[in-house]
């Protein structure tokens, strides 16, 4: 089977300009990925399907993943020019100062497929994936159900529980939740329906959950009492 | 009437009995469960209808695809916030007398999944349930316990006064309310009617 790196090279010569991003797994299992561009998606899929020598024809995973906000802080070494005194007179010195400075790196949501080869019958799967811009409005990606048929149900599985929208799919409804939920409870700011009124044996988390839930309830009854009142 | 009495005459070929016991002897011995699984459990029911556990001994080996058919409906599996509303409408559809075994884990109280946003904390939130069965899954014994509780529970129903059995009670509730699926979850989240929030002793 070729590397990521062959994959690449060959992906880059089939398709000019793919953008096609090698991030490499540092872990023991060593299952490198590539990072497709959004814009050239379906032509590198539709390749790595026909190409002869890799004949990816079966896509046996799709999923998502959530990358939220993220605030980073980190120490940057600053020259700065402080006026001081030195030896009875003012004097311009350059100093270096540690400071440290925030910033938020901005969230993403990313679709992963899992693609093998019946054909070939390799061992471990070619992975592949794509970002989208951000986690609230620019969410389309390309689908790849036109390239690889078993990836309409994981798409709308992906759709519904991480809010992806697929552009080209066949099909894209909820497929778990009802059409009626808005959420999308694979996402790690989701906030879960308040349901623990009732919890015989709660522990943990469940229990602060129990508690949360009936302060809660406390609150509005008495706000409910002094409003009748 | 006295038991010894009643022996004492079947002896000499009198049968005595009552209304309220023939009635509920014909209604207790043909319960017809409905035909439908919700998940894993229902292999265990599937099982217990088979040659090997044999539920039509007690007279409930005739499973109706239709609630307009059936007495009983086995709740055998995880209830999803999906299928919940269908669920009671099912119950809704069925004609009375009706009843409603809750098995398993999931049926009764949510289960493993009970922390889990998208399965419901129990069927007994919506609708009345008559027997309960823990277990993940219950073994097909454990649902004919529960089917013989039921019986008995059937048997003890007086046809007039308090308990008798709803069909008999012009008065008692008929339909119950099918939960609407919300923006982030059922709404109600539970039917106040059937399932008071139980208190617990700490």
């Amino acid at each position: 089977m070729k590397t990521v790196e062959e994959i690449k090279a060959a992906i880059e010569q089939a398709v000019p300009g793919a953008g096609v991003e090698i991030i490499l797994n540092p872990s023991v299992c060593t299952q490198h990925s590539l990072r497709l561009a959004p814009s050239h998606a379906v032509a590198v899929a539709t390749f790595l399907r026909d190409d002869a020598d890799l004949a990816l024809d079966f896509l046996s995973n799709a999923t998502g993943i959530d990358w939220p906000d993220k605030e980073v802080a980190e120490k940057v070494k600053v020259i700065r020019t402080v006026t001081k005194t030195v030896d009875g007179a003012e004097q311009q010195v350059e100093e270096t100062v540690e400071e440290t400075r925030k910033h938020v790196v901005p969230g993403c949501l990313e679709a992963v497929y899992h693609l093998f080869s019946v054909a070939k019958g390799y061992k471990s799967p070619v992975v592949i994936r794509m970002k989208t811009v951000n986690r609230s409005d620019q969410v389309q990606l390309p689908s790849l159900t036109p390239v690889w048929r078993s990836a309409e149900f994981q798409e709308r599985e992906i759709f519904d529980l991480y809010g992806i929208v697929f552009t080209g799919h066949p099909d894209l409804r909820r497929i778990l939740m009802w059409d009626e939920f808005k959420d999308h409870p694979m996402r790690r700011d989701y906030v879960e329906p308040d349901d623990f009124e009732y919890e015989p044996t709660a522990h943990d988390e469940v229990l602060a959950r129990a508690q949360a839930h009936r302060a809660k309830m406390a609150d509005l009854a008495a706000g409910q009492e002094g409003a009748g009142a | 009437m006295d038991d010894g009495l009643k022996i004492e005459l079947g002896k000499q070929g009198v049968f005595v009995t009552t209304i309220e016991e023939l009635y509920n002897w014909g209604r207790r011995s043909s319960i017809w469960p409905m035909q439908f699984g919700l998940a894993c459990c229902a292999i265990e029911m599937i099982a217990t209808t088979m040659a090997r556990y044999d539920l039509a001994r007690f007279g409930g080996e005739v499973f109706r695809p239709s609630p307009r058919q059936a007495d009983l409906m086995i709740i055998s599996g995880t209830v999803t916030k999906k299928m919940a509303p269908q669920v009671v409408r099912l119950y809704n559809q069925m004609a009375e007398p009706r009843y409603v075994i809750a098995m398993g884990a999931c049926a009764i109280s949510g289960g493993p999944f009970k922390q889990g946003y998208n399965v419901l904390k129990g069927i007994d939130r919506y609708i009345p349930v008559d027997v309960h069965i823990p277990g993940c899954p219950p073994r097909p014994e454990a649902l004919l316990h529960a089917f013989i509780t039921l019986q008995k529970k059937i048997d003890e129903q007086p046809l007039t006064g308090e308990g008798r059995p709803r069909h008999l009670d012009a008065g008692a509730q008929g339909e119950f309310p099918v939960p609407v699926q919300g923006e982030h979850d059922l709404e109600p989240t539970s039917n106040k009617g059937v399932w008071p929030v139980p208190i617990t002793i700490r």
